[in-house]
């Protein structure tokens, strides 16, 4: 174990720090640029785009190197740049954001592999007519993630999340005139505003207990020692402390945009959304924004736990996950569109990171974040690759044998399905769910996560198999012959395939720079690591399994190219599951007979109470009056004798004019308001002169 | 400042020009123009000239009926101001929207003049019978407003929004004379420092036995009614889709707030301890309106009975963090959520007016492209053959949504966070209702802008450029205030800190 860097107070922020809001300001200023740009100024709007993400970029990593420099000379880098928002009575609203190796790593991700995808969409998008409309919303959305990456005030993250919210659901309905897509855009809003929902009450009751929005603020953060100590003397309900309850508040929210079970519906249905915006937007960086909250707030979360161990907050967090994970793998292997199996195959992978983050910490859950970013990024792209090469088509069953017709796609593609997979040694999708496997097995709450993961990595191996066999073996089935894509798209393939392999380097045991850099610890190149005995015994049972899958997956689908029109080779064993699989476990059916009844029962009720019950009382009302109106001037007429009939005249008069504004004449009522209004001021005046 | 009495000249000016636009017939709107774009200037004048501690500023008093206790007593504070320059914004987008009136324009655009007039004087008003006198001087151009120029069913709507208020507005009185009655005063600052004391009660007791809590009843009954609080709201509906769309954003703009104002002003100063008595009841009803409201609105089909539906929810929320306050609590943090409610109210106030005033007058807008039609099934996919009405209608809608960064957001998170350490079921049960109104905001953008164009849409006109450019400053405040609410927030504050200085629970 090495020694904790000690950790410094920056009592003056750097000038990159002072600088990082330019990160996100600059693509959203693009952003509302290309808004007012007019649809015909295409070039424009992708200049400006990707002018602004390389801007983005370049201080990215500047703001990384100098993260660096302070880790090599022993320093944790954590700067603050804060400042009151809002004055209310005598509190502050602070925004503000932070430099530290966690923000850093995720800067340079976001911005690197959204620029990747933007000089991608150029290709991507070419013929569509809303072409600077896409760019704008991208941009947007780029500025609003990179916001969510340095936030130091949980309501900036907030704001920000919202944005990147709002962004997903206006690209998820680009191509709005298609229904399907409309509607998936709005159920991504809806079922990821749940979420949020709880995130808002956890944010504000952590405003409310600790004073501050700020994380960090030179100790007198929320997720500071001083604040978690209040936090934990503070009993919630359920024999959590208040950290517990604000975490699970926070988690939901997390749960939420990462798609974790059971609000995990939306991310298949946003694959509606052109390809590019998958890529970044639902594979490589909102939907990890969750995992980031997590890691964000993980003094939070494990507040209270005792060394070791784990708190209720992170229990939650590690068993959402590994179901998660298993679930969503379990329902891509009976999926049919390119697109789909993708999305199943992130939510599932969604899951790990956050059984990361649960079991072995910060670095392990972004250590597989960061992995994770650019293999499916380039799985994403290179699925829109393949659709742009067969126009349009999404279904595998009508592809097949495109690894001579699109060999460099398929190489690319080949190369992020084996890091999905955890190929062994050369992809670094295999060191990273191994750290997060690693951290199961030594978990010391139950081993059923670990189980669970092993499965899922045996999933994932069998769906990614059958999902390549499916595109690229066999022979052509579908009706237009496929073609390569042009060399803007293909170029950033090659380089995300680069990086899919590459950034294996950083996190193996035997050199685990990635998790001491985050945990602010220094480390060297040790190939002792590698030779713990425990750990290579796991290595080899997770390899095997891997072997397992990829084995299991050419066994059954193999080189045989079925006809579209055939049924399943899993169908064909055994129907049932297959239908459950295929038909998603049913978890929208689920909802469609209890949420969504739910929320039509209701609005019927409030509009039913509105004009029945209500209504009625007014109704009621008024015939009351009407009815006693009417019953007074009767009496006037016919019972009281004359000689009363001076002394009621006044309330004839009331009766008869009630029944009358019953009747609809309220001129009347107006006269006699505005002559008593007249009377009235007379003897206002009268008596002030008296 | 007793040179010119510019709270007077601001309360007098839009009469006058009322009468100007009464005999001026076909160019009433010009003169409306000009006079509400004066109004706004004088308006915001006086948002300068706050005092920095909070208190009242551009006093003007004058002794008018010592006897009966009726004085002209004005002057404005943060809120007051606020709601001025609310009331002015409002009014002028309204004369702006209102560019097809061919019935009788004259007499239009001069109810609108004096209903303004009504808005400045009881937001300017420091005296009861003054404020008064105001409130149902408003009243009156509106429900003509609604009777000579609203939809089919205009009849019976413009009498129930009428006696509606009436009643509130006679239970408002009786309340106020038996105040009067024990105390001789009917100054607000007046009766809210005996209040302070707890001298108020003691008279009243005193004079006519132990009424307080029915007087506190009967005050929040008529502010009940104008907010509108559920069960109270039932002309609300009919009230807002059959009015002209103009007049709408009116009522809802600028009038709706004149029932958060008096709580504010009136109801929580005077008799926060009867208030505070009833918070539980209070604050259930508070939170029917916002979660009751918003899944009402998730059943209407007509988009102007949606928004009705959806001002009903969002103010909501201003109850919700008003009735929270009266919460019994103490310590600095509790002062400090209490601060952050207050502030979140007025916030809200502000930010609901422009907003939903702005959704009516998109809603004008569709209206005259379609010959009447806003059921939200009567069109769709209108985002292609108007880009440009999508957009900034998208905005507005997500204003009203609470999307951070615009507008809306801001208050809704005050408010929740003042509630919830105060009251934090309510607080919990309320977030239902930003998720019901998120659901029906998504399903009118999905119903009138997305999907394929039909038959009958296809040419739809987009926005020109003269309503482009009307819209733009409303949009860009948006934008602006959800930004920088500090704008807002630098005058309010001290308000609220003094305001908080003198209630008692």
């Amino acid at each position: 174990m090495q020694d904790t860097i000690s950790f410094t107070p920056q009592l003056a922020a750097s000038p990159i720090a002072e600088m990082l809001w330019l990160i996100p300001a600059v693509p959203m200023v693009a952003a509302g640029m290309a808004a007012l740009l007019k649809q015909v100024k295409r070039k424009t709007s992708a200049t400006l785009a990707i002018g602004s993400m390389s801007v983005s970029l370049l201080l990215s990593l500047a703001a990384f190197a100098h993260v660096l420099s302070g880790w090599a000379h022993g320093v944790a880098v954590r700067e603050t740049v804060n400042f009151t928002w809002i004055q209310v009575g005598a509190a502050n609203v602070d925004l503000g954001w932070v430099l530290d190796p966690l923000s850093a790593v995720m800067l340079v991700m976001v911005s690197f592999v959204g620029l990747l995808i933007f000089i991608y969409s150029i290709g991507y998008m070419k013929r569509d007519e809303n072409y600077t409309r896409f760019f704008c919303f991208m941009t947007l959305f780029a500025g609003a993630m990179l916001g969510v990456v340095i936030a130091n005030s949980i309501l900036l993250l907030f704001m920000c999340w919202e944005l990147v919210g709002l962004t997903s659901y206006l690209l998820i309905g680009f191509w709005y005139q298609k229904p399907a897509a409309a509607a998936a855009a709005k159920k991504a809003f809806l079922t990821t505003r749940i979420g949020d929902v709880f995130f808002l009450l956890g944010m504000v009751w952590l405003f409310a207990q600790t004073g501050t929005l700020l994380f960090y603020n030179n100790g007198a953060g929320s997720i500071e020692a001083g604040a978690l100590a209040g936090l934990l003397a503070q009993p919630a309900a359920l024999g959590l402390t208040a950290a517990g309850a604000i975490g699970l508040l926070i988690f939901a929210g997390a749960a939420g945009k990462s798609g974790q079970f059971p609000l995990h519906t939306w991310l298949p249905d946003a694959m509606e959304g052109p390809t590019p915006v998958s890529a970044l937007i639902h594979a490589a960086t909102m939907v990890a924004a969750g995992v980031y909250l997590i890691a964000r707030v993980y003094p939070l979360m494990q507040a209270g736990a005792l060394a070791g161990g784990t708190t209720t907050a992170l229990t939650v967090v590690t068993w959402v996950g590994a179901f998660t994970a298993v679930f969503a793998a379990l329902i891509a292997v009976a999926q049919n569109d390119i697109k789909r199996i993708l999305a199943y195959s992130t939510i599932s992978q969604l899951g790990y990171m956050m059984a990361g983050l649960g079991m072995g910490g910060v670095a392990v859950g972004m250590f597989h974040l960061i992995t994770h970013a650019f293999f499916k990024a380039l799985l994403f792209l290179g699925a829109g690759s393949v659709i742009h090469g067969c126009h349009g088509e999404q279904d595998v069953r009508h592809m097949g044998g495109l690894k001579s017709d699109m060999p460099i796609t398929f190489l690319t593609y080949a190369i992020g399905m084996l890091a999905l997979c955890g190929f062994p040694i050369f992809f670094s999708g295999f060191w990273s769910k191994d750290g997060i496997l690693e951290a199961a097995w030594h978990w010391s709450v139950a081993k059923t996560p670990f189980c669970m993961l092993i499965f899922g990595a045996l999933l994932t191996a069998f769906y990614m198999t059958r999902q390549v066999v499916y595109v690229f073996g066999g022979h052509w089935r579908g009706r237009k012959s496929a073609h390569e894509s042009p060399t803007v798209m293909t170029v950033p393939l090659a380089i995300l395939a680069f990086f899919t392999m590459a950034l294996g380097l950083i996190g193996t045991p035997a050199w685990p720079w990635f998790r001491a850099f985050l945990n602010g610890r220094a480390t060297s190149f040790d190939l002792h690591g590698l030779m713990e005995p425990g750990l290579l015994t796991l290595m080899g049972a997770s390899a095997l399994v891997v072997f397992l899958g990829l084995g299991l997956g050419w066994r059954i689908y193999g080189d045989r190219s079925p006809k579209p029109s055939e049924p399943d080779a899993l169908e064909r064993i055994s129907p049932p599951v297959w239908a459950a699989l295929h038909d998603k476990l049913y978890v929208d059916e689920f909802y469609s007979v209890t949420v969504i009844p739910f929320y039509g029962w209701w609005a019927r009720v409030a509009d039913w109470l509105d004009r029945r019950v209500w209504g009625g009382v007014v109704a009621g009302v008024a015939w009351g009056f009407g009815l006693s109106a009417r019953l007074n001037r009767f009496l006037d007429n016919n019972i009281v004798d004359g000689g009363f009939d001076k002394g009621c005249d006044e309330l004839s008069v009331g009766g008869g004019l009630l029944a009358r504004v019953q009747t609809g004449r309220v001129q009347t009522y107006l006269r006699i308001l505005a002559l008593a209004v007249v009377v009235l001021i007379a003897i206002l005046f009268w008596s002030s002169r008296a | 400042m007793s040179g010119i009495h510019l709270l007077t000249l601001l309360t007098v000016l839009p009469l006058v020009g009322a009468a100007i636009a009464l005999v001026a017939s076909k160019h009433a709107r010009g003169v409306a123009l000009i006079t509400t774009l004066i109004s706004l200037a004088l308006a915001l004048v006086v948002w300068t000239q706050l005092p920095a501690n909070g208190g009242y500023g551009l006093v003007e008093q004058h002794v008018w009926a010592p006897s009966l206790g009726f004085n002209y007593y004005l002057g404005v504070d943060g809120l007051s101001a606020l709601m001025l320059v609310l009331s002015a914004i409002v009014t002028l987008m309204s004369v702006d929207a209102a560019h097809r009136v061919h019935h009788q324009p004259g007499l239009y655009f001069a109810l609108v003049l004096t209903l303004e007039a009504g808005l400045f004087g009881s937001f300017t008003a420091l005296n009861f019978f003054h404020w008064f006198l105001f409130w149902e001087l408003s009243l009156i151009p509106a429900f003509f407003l609604i009777k000579l120029w609203g939809g089919a069913r205009r009849g019976p709507a413009a009498m129930q929004f009428f006696v509606y208020t009436m009643s509130g507005s006679v239970v408002l009185l009786v309340a106020f004379l038996a105040v009067f009655l024990s105390t001789g005063s009917m100054d607000f600052p007046h009766l809210t420092l005996l209040a302070s004391t707890g001298e108020l009660e003691q008279m009243v007791t005193a004079h006519l036995g132990p009424v307080m809590l029915w007087l506190a009843i009967g005050v929040l009954a008529g502010f009940a009614v104008k907010v509108p609080m559920i069960p109270f709201h039932t002309w609300l509906p009919a009230a807002y889709a059959e009015a002209p769309s103009p007049v709408t954003m009116l009522l809802t703009g600028a009038m709706s707030k004149m029932g958060v104002y008096g709580l504010l002003r009136i109801a929580l100063p005077l008799f926060g301890h009867q208030i505070s008595q009833m918070r539980t009841p209070l604050l259930a009803l508070a939170v029917a309106t916002v979660v009751m409201g918003a899944w009402a609105a998730a059943a209407q089909k007509d988009l102007k009975r949606i928004f009705a539906y959806m001002s009903v929810n969002h103010l909501g929320y201003c109850l919700l963090g008003i009735f929270a306050l009266a919460v019994p609590a103490a310590g600095a943090a509790a002062q400090t959520s209490q601060a952050m409610a207050l502030n979140g109210v007025i916030l809200q106030m502000f930010n609901h007016g422009l907003t939903a005033a702005a959704l009516f007058w998109f809603v004008a807008m569709i209206q005259q492209r379609t010959g009447g039609h806003r059921g939200t099934d009567q069109f769709g996919g209108l985002g292609k053959p108007a880009p440009a009405l999508f957009g900034l209608m998208s905005i507005a809608l997500f204003s009203s949504l609470g999307l951070p960064g615009l507008n809306g957001f801001v208050g809704e998170f005050l408010i929740f966070r003042g509630v919830f350490p105060l009251a934090w079921v309510a607080a919990t049960v309320s977030i239902l209702g930003l998720l019901v109104t998120a659901a029906v905001i998504l399903t009118v953008i999905q119903k009138v802008f997305t999907g394929p164009v039909p038959e009958h849409c296809v040419g739809f006109p987009d926005l020109h450029h003269s309503e482009r450019m009307a819209l733009i400053p409303v949009i860009g405040l948006m934008i602006l205030l959800g930004l920088l609410p500090q704008l807002i927030v630098e005058s309010v504050n001290p308000t609220v800190v003094n305001i908080m200085a003198h209630w008692r629970f």
